[in-house]
């Protein structure tokens, strides 16, 4: 087999000694220190000219360099882009890092090669001040187009009470008032064609049908879509930030809110990426009692999305029905955990508690419950020929475009692609359990929510499976750094006891080095790409969400169609506001 | 009758149906809520029923707000047409073999005369409100109201046919022996889902399509301006229901242990919660899947319905 090494001689041989490979990092991911000059050439190779290709950008991030201690030998750099390439035909990631010398740095930009990197290159830009030569529409992402600074730069506060006191003086509230004035042209749309005047029509931050605060700007030629442009950024509130500032352990919380429907299983990504790094192995209960809430929360989060699309559809019941039963799914989460959508449970090398008594009974009863519900809603919902005609055909894309634009989860697998990261790379044991993929053909918006509803029924077989296979043991690692730490021998011996107070007071200290994790999360790959500098806290926290390349390809989708149809694909594509712009 | 009598007669009938579209407030709301797992109002006066009363008098104290961009005249007329045109057209119903305002002998041409009046106040009040989703919801509603408008008449004609009248009292007064619902099944359903398209509740609601258009025609409008629109909905409801009675349901007729406006009353009832079930149940159609529905399908059917009520007509008077 054609390992990542071969690939790294072959590349050597062709850019010549521009290419070193980096010592493997903990999460075994092969890294290449590329120049800039030649990124564009490495990456276009890797996608197009070598045999299984890495055909999938998967993440772009850049990493203020200038504050780091332990460089480990890695070439002199200010600021490094770093690029993660995902291959299907490899099941294998590549990581490929640029180093960047100087204040202001710049690069070309790789967006000829990948068309998603667009977002993901403005977002470098806004967050580190980091130019790409060649990149169509260069502007600030997240932050408003007024903010000062480049947030992700170390010397960038973190708090408020590190920025002075907020004034809005007329004339800043004047500019402020003055950049927000919309022009077609700064967005790169026309004002009208040849024979037609076209309306720009907002569509949010506030609109009932953008499920949070989203702006979409549409130009329309009469209720046909010639084009749309995302404006995100509403409800970034610095998640990655707060890593560098918050322990290893009190950043737990913080991942909750990130895709908020999807509770502990964002803790699941960011603690995986954790252990990783402080080599905690983690005790079988602990890990089905993991699966176990990850499951029950994707269901209740594909309720919610089922729930809001049928009424985006105009069906105005479901979502009445379906809010009633996550609820019953709350009620379990709140036996077990004490909270409800952002339980913050998980723990680094397990979770809070053990499970509380009783739990089984209540586990089994929705399991017996939910089955005849959702055949019940599909018949409701998916099998209603007004919703069929609503979605059949509507913001179809084919599995090279969903590839092209970083597509994952659900909305690949309704292309006919059977990829499921709980099946293909296993995490937290997922492949012990039996449970199925379901997939659909066409890519348009029915499709997509077939395989949602068909998820669920999965869910709940894996939900059965820990039921009855609930392993007994601990539900935290005895290790030195899992946190909070036992308590047990601290009252009799002072090495332990000065151990315990240092973890807890100051949190654990977790090994330098950088690793990613990657899980299957209710809307796609999630991941986590985490440096530790060897400190109490992340020196840097990059996180991947789903919704984030979804909503980049969502203007792609709806041309040609009608404002109605617009508000079906983005009741399908299911993102979360905040999993956008963390 | 005395002129006294007749001004009592209309008074009365204004006033009931003042109430019972207010009262459909509750109705609706409650029906609503039994039907998707809620509670609904249920807490001001018994069973929630004063809910009608606060949401009165909050519409009545809410700002009434013309915005400075709107066409200040055209905007505050047009809730008044909605309401003005359907209360017209309860004129012709015979409520009970006395109770009937105005008893015309183009009786049916009125009512379709004034249904057609309140397309006027959507795409009045949608222009006039300057806005874009008004604007959009103003156009949806004119190019719907066209379709549906012209099968909604022809759908009727069925039971003109079969009554020789437009009179409603002597189309009453034919289904004496048998109900018109059975010759004319086709052309009830037809007239019905006119009907629905006509007062725009869903499935038929694109107009106003809240995930879409936020509140479409009426997005600018507050206070009681917006009242208007809302009892302006409601009466529609009633005078869709009221008519799908007198048509195709015998009318004021019932066993006569119980007064014809009983009867009346309650087979006009059942459908109004027909309409608000329909709501509680199905999507929306996409605005031009609903256009191409209404010109492709409904039209050639109800043609059809009326060449064949023609011919059998024709064959039986033979």
């Amino acid at each position: 087999m054609e390992t990542a090494v071969h690939i790294v001689e072959d590349m050597q041989n062709r850019f010549g000694s521009g290419i070193i490979l980096q010592e493997p990092a903990v999460d075994e991911t092969p890294t290449l220190w590329v120049t800039g000059e030649n990124i564009v050439t490495v990456v276009d190779h890797l996608r197009s000219k070598i045999s299984r290709p890495y055909s999938f950008l998967y993440d772009l991030c850049g990493i203020d360099e200038r504050n780091r201690t332990k460089k480990n030998h890695l070439p002199p750099a200010d600021f490094t882009i770093v690029y993660h390439l995902f291959s299907y035909d490899r099941n294998d990631f590549i990581r490929l890092k640029v180093p960047l010398q100087g204040e202001y740095p710049s690069l070309p930009s790789i967006t000829p090669v990948f068309v998603n990197a667009n977002w993901y290159e403005r977002e470098v830009y806004d967050m580190f001040g980091i130019r790409f030569a060649g990149h169509p529409h260069l502007q600030r992402i997240l932050m408003p187009l007024t903010w000062q600074g480049h947030p992700l730069r170390k010397e960038h506060p973190a708090r408020a009470t590190d920025m002075g006191p907020f004034q809005l003086w007329d004339e800043k509230q004047d500019a402020e008032q003055a950049a927000l004035q919309f022009r077609p042209e700064e967005w790169g749309m026309k004002r009208h064609s040849d024979d037609a005047d076209f309306m720009f029509l907002n569509i949010g931050p506030q609109h009932p049908g953008t499920h949070g605060v989203l702006r979409i700007i549409l130009q329309l030629d009469g209720e046909e879509i010639v084009d749309a442009v995302p404006e995100i950024g509403f409800h970034h509130r610095g998640a990655e930030k707060m890593g560098e500032r918050q322990s290893w352990h009190t950043y737990i919380p913080y991942t909750d809110r990130v895709d908020y429907l999807g509770g502990v299983m964002n803790n699941l990504a960011y603690l995986l990426a954790v252990e990783r790094l402080a080599g905690i192995e983690i005790p079988d209960r602990a890990r089905v009692i993991r699966v176990m809430l990850c499951e029950l929360f994707r269901i209740a989060s594909h309720l919610v999305w089922f729930g809001t699309f049928a009424q985006d559809l105009g069906q105005l019941s479901p979502v009445f029905y379906m809010f009633t039963d996550r609820e019953k799914i709350f009620d379990i989460i709140e036996a077990i955990c004490g909270g409800r959508m952002h339980p913050n449970w998980f723990r680094i090398g397990g979770v809070a508690q053990d499970l509380p008594g009783g739990w089984a009974r209540l586990v089994q009863d929705f399991v017996h419950y939910f089955p005849k519900k959702i055949t019940e809603y599909r018949k409701m919902v998916i099998d209603n020929s007004l919703f069929k005609a609503r979605t059949r055909g509507v913001g179809i894309y084919t599995l090279q475009e969903a590839i092209d634009w970083g597509v994952t989860g659900p909305g690949l697998r309704a292309c006919g692609l059977e990829w499921d990261l709980r099946k293909k790379r296993p995490y937290s044991g997922y492949e012990q359990f039996d449970f199925e993929i379901p997939t659909a053909l066409n890519g348009d918006c029915y499709d997509r929510s077939l395989v949602r509803v068909e998820e669920m029924r999965q869910s709940l077989r894996i939900v059965a499976q820990c039921l009855n296979n609930m392993p007994a043991g601990r539900y935290k690692a005895e290790h030195a750094l899992a946190t909070p730490p036992d308590k047990q021998y601290t009252m009799q011996d002072i090495e332990t006891l000065i151990t315990h107070f240092l973890n807890v007071s100051w949190g654990p200290v977790i090994p330098a080095g950088e690793a990613m994790s990657c899980i299957e999360a209710t809307k796609g790959a999630n991941g986590y790409y985490l440096i530790s500098d060897g400190g109490t806290s992340a020196y840097r926290v990059r996180i991947r969400t789903p919704s984030f390349p979804h909503m980049q390809m969502v203007p792609y989708i709806s041309k040609g169609y009608t404002v109605a149809d617009l508000l079906a694909i983005l009741g399908s594509v299911d993102f979360v506001l905040a999993d956008i712009d963390r | 009758m005395t002129v006294f009598q007749h001004i009592l007669i209309v008074l009365g009938v204004l006033f009931v149906l003042l109430t019972i579209a207010a009262g459909l407030i509750w109705v609706e709301r409650r029906l609503l809520a039994l039907w998707q797992d809620r509670l609904g109002p249920n807490r001001a006066g018994p069973l929630g029923i004063f809910i009608v009363v606060a949401d009165t008098l909050k519409l009545f104290f809410k700002e009434d707000w013309i915005p400075p961009f709107a066409d200040k005249w055209v905007f505050v007329a047009a809730p008044a047409i909605v309401v003005a045109s359907v209360l017209m057209s309860f004129v012709i119903i015979p409520f009970s073999p006395v109770i009937v305002i105005a008893d015309l002998n183009v009786g049916l041409l009125f009512f379709l005369a004034m249904s057609s009046l309140g397309v006027y106040s959507i795409v009045l009040g949608g222009w006039a409100s300057n806005n874009k989703y008004s604007l959009l919801g103003a156009l949806r509603g004119a190019s719907q109201m066209m379709a549906y408008e012209v099968f909604m008449g022809l759908s009727l004609m069925g039971v003109v046919m079969l009554t020789g009248s437009f009179n409603l009292q002597d189309i009453v007064a034919a289904q004496r022996s048998m109900w018109f619902i059975v010759y004319q099944p086709l052309g009830f359903i037809l007239f019905f889902i006119a009907g629905v398209a006509e007062t725009h509740r869903l499935p038929f609601d694109i107009p106003e399509a809240e995930s879409e258009l936020i509140a479409g025609y009426h997005a600018e409008y507050s206070g009681m301006k917006f009242g208007m629109f809302f009892i302006g909905e409601y009466l529609g409801i009633t005078l869709i229901s009221a008519m799908t009675v007198t048509m195709f349901f015998g009318g004021w007729l019932g066993p006569g242990f119980l007064p014809p406006w009983f009867w009346f009353g309650g087979k006009t009832a059942i459908f109004i919660g027909l309409f608000i079930l329909l709501r509680a149940s199905l999507p929306r159609p996409r605005y031009d899947q609903l256009i191409g529905f209404g010109w492709k399908l409904l039209l050639p059917l109800v043609l059809a319905n009326l060449l064949v009520t023609g011919a059998v007509a024709l064959l039986l008077k033979k």
